[in-house]
């Protein structure tokens, strides 16, 4: 076989998640009206000032994409646990990393990028400015990933073990905690004019580090549930 | 056997802990000079100071003991990690609340949103959730290691969260507040600083001992070797 580092695994895996998704569009959706619901609960709360709502939307947004990136996660891996696919996949000779990646950027496909995609939209409501809104939806779209690889840590760990959904919040916001940092920093240091490039870098390297470790230890996380 | 050593040891720790205990709040309290620009408030830094020290050092511990526990699939040392979780997070709770205590009639307020406030909240966050997902999980052995990634994950997002903080900090505004003290520090606070580092320390050790022997006699019930301990037979 040619494919060593099983690439063909990779695309093979995203597209049967992708394809399972569209199956039942619902569980895609659901996601995205929750972030759209939450973001136009702050002004009800807070009240319709404009500068006020400016100053706080990067942060809103972020934390309402952090929470509906999470509300999902057990869909990650819970159902191929329970059917025992995930089992099969783990006994198969294609690498489990490999694997744990193509569910990871399938997920984020089906979460992460909606989610940046709808961001300036809603940012509209916000009354940000337009050199704004393209940085946001530029962090986001560095952000969200790491966002999905770090769940999937917690979505491994707490795979079919009671009340894991709410367990899973526990675990991983607080490791979500530099993503907001950086996310929402970037916008506000774009909003004052400082530029949002030291954000956004920050951010990147958060994402390529993720992106080294979190399959390792998702696998590694995986492997343990499935003894 | 490590059970019936851990029982002849804990009395020292304990008994060490408590003179510790007494001589650094005696040096502590009565014998260190007051403080020029905060007056007698400062003195409760004899208790802030240690038990923050032992809250960071006490995840770092428990990582390392939960690594062993999981390249070595070691029981013992996975009991112990678990064993240190709670002192651990009563650490990180205290060092939070003496915090407050202190800041109160410094800075006029309970709480800011300084870097190692913050990040001290977040540890305490990481200490809940390691305790939480060990709970949740009814088989022991599984407990351990998934507890143990956690752990190990958390270990590596320390540092990262903590320069995030501390850079959302200073990128945000000037800090306002510093904890940085006077550079020179009188002799004998140092001194009752350390006493009371110490004590902690050896209180730590006794306490999770204890906790450790429990963790024991709770898993290893079927175990032989366990009806022939004098307390059991009693």
């Amino acid at each position: 076989m040619s494919d060593t580092i099983g690439l063909s695994v990779l695309r093979g895996v995203i597209h049967r998640d992708l394809r399972l998704a569209m199956r039942r569009k619902s569980d895609v959706l659901t996601p995205l009206f929750f972030f759209a619901i939450v973001v136009s609960l702050f002004p009800l709360g807070i009240g319709s000032e404009r500068d006020t709502l400016r100053q706080i939307a990067p942060g809103i947004l972020w934390v309402a994409a952090l929470l509906a990136s999470m509300l999902s996660l057990d869909r990650l891996f819970e159902q191929d646990y329970a059917d025992g696919t995930l089992e099969q996949m783990a006994l198969s000779p294609a690498p489990l990393g490999m694997l744990v990646l193509g569910k990871v950027v399938a997920y984020w496909l089906l979460t992460g990028l909606p989610l940046t995609l709808l961001a300036p939209l809603l940012a509209l409501q916000f009354d940000l400015a337009t050199p704004s809104l393209l940085v946001l939806a530029a962090s986001l779209a560095i952000g969200t990933p790491v966002l999905s690889f770090i769940g999937a840590i917690g979505a491994s760990l707490t795979l079919g073990l009671r009340g894991g959904s709410v367990l899973v919040a526990l675990l991983v916001l607080p490791l979500y905690v530099p993503v907001l940092i950086f996310g929402a920093g970037s916008v506000d240091a774009a909003a004052v004019g400082l530029g949002a490039t030291a954000h956004l870098s920050l951010l990147g390297a958060v994402l390529v580090l993720t992106a080294f470790f979190a399959p390792w230890a998702t696998t590694v996380a995986l492997r343990i549930a499935l003894e | 056997m490590f059970y019936p050593l851990a029982g002849k040891l804990i009395p020292w720790f304990a008994v060490a802990a408590a003179m510790l205990t007494i001589i650094g709040m005696y040096v502590g309290f009565f014998m260190a000079p007051t403080d020029a620009q905060q007056g007698e408030g400062y003195r409760i830094i004899f208790l802030h100071v240690p038990v923050s020290w032992m809250s960071m050092f006490i995840y770092l511990v428990m990582a390392f003991w939960a690594a062993i526990g999981l390249a070595f699939n070691n029981r013992l040392a996975a009991m112990m990690a678990s064993a240190l979780a709670p002192t651990g997070a009563m650490f990180t709770f205290l060092s939070l609340w003496t915090g407050a205590l202190w800041g109160k009639p410094m800075w006029g307020t309970w709480w800011v949103w300084d870097a190692r406030l913050t990040s001290e909240l977040i540890l305490l966050f990481l200490y809940i959730g390691f305790m939480a997902l060990q709970s949740a999980v009814d088989e022991p052995r599984r407990a351990d290691k998934a507890g143990a990634v956690l752990a190990l994950v958390g270990v590596v997002n320390i540092p990262i969260i903590y320069f995030s903080v501390q850079w959302w900090n200073t990128l945000h505004q000037g800090a306002s507040v510093s904890l940085t003290q006077a550079p020179s520090m009188a002799a004998l606070m140092l001194i009752g600083m350390l006493l009371m580092a110490l004590a902690s320390w050896m209180y730590t050790v006794a306490i999770v001992l204890m906790r450790v022997r429990c963790i024991i006699l709770e898993r290893e019930q079927h175990a032989g070797w366990l009806d022939e301990l004098k307390e059991v037979k009693q």
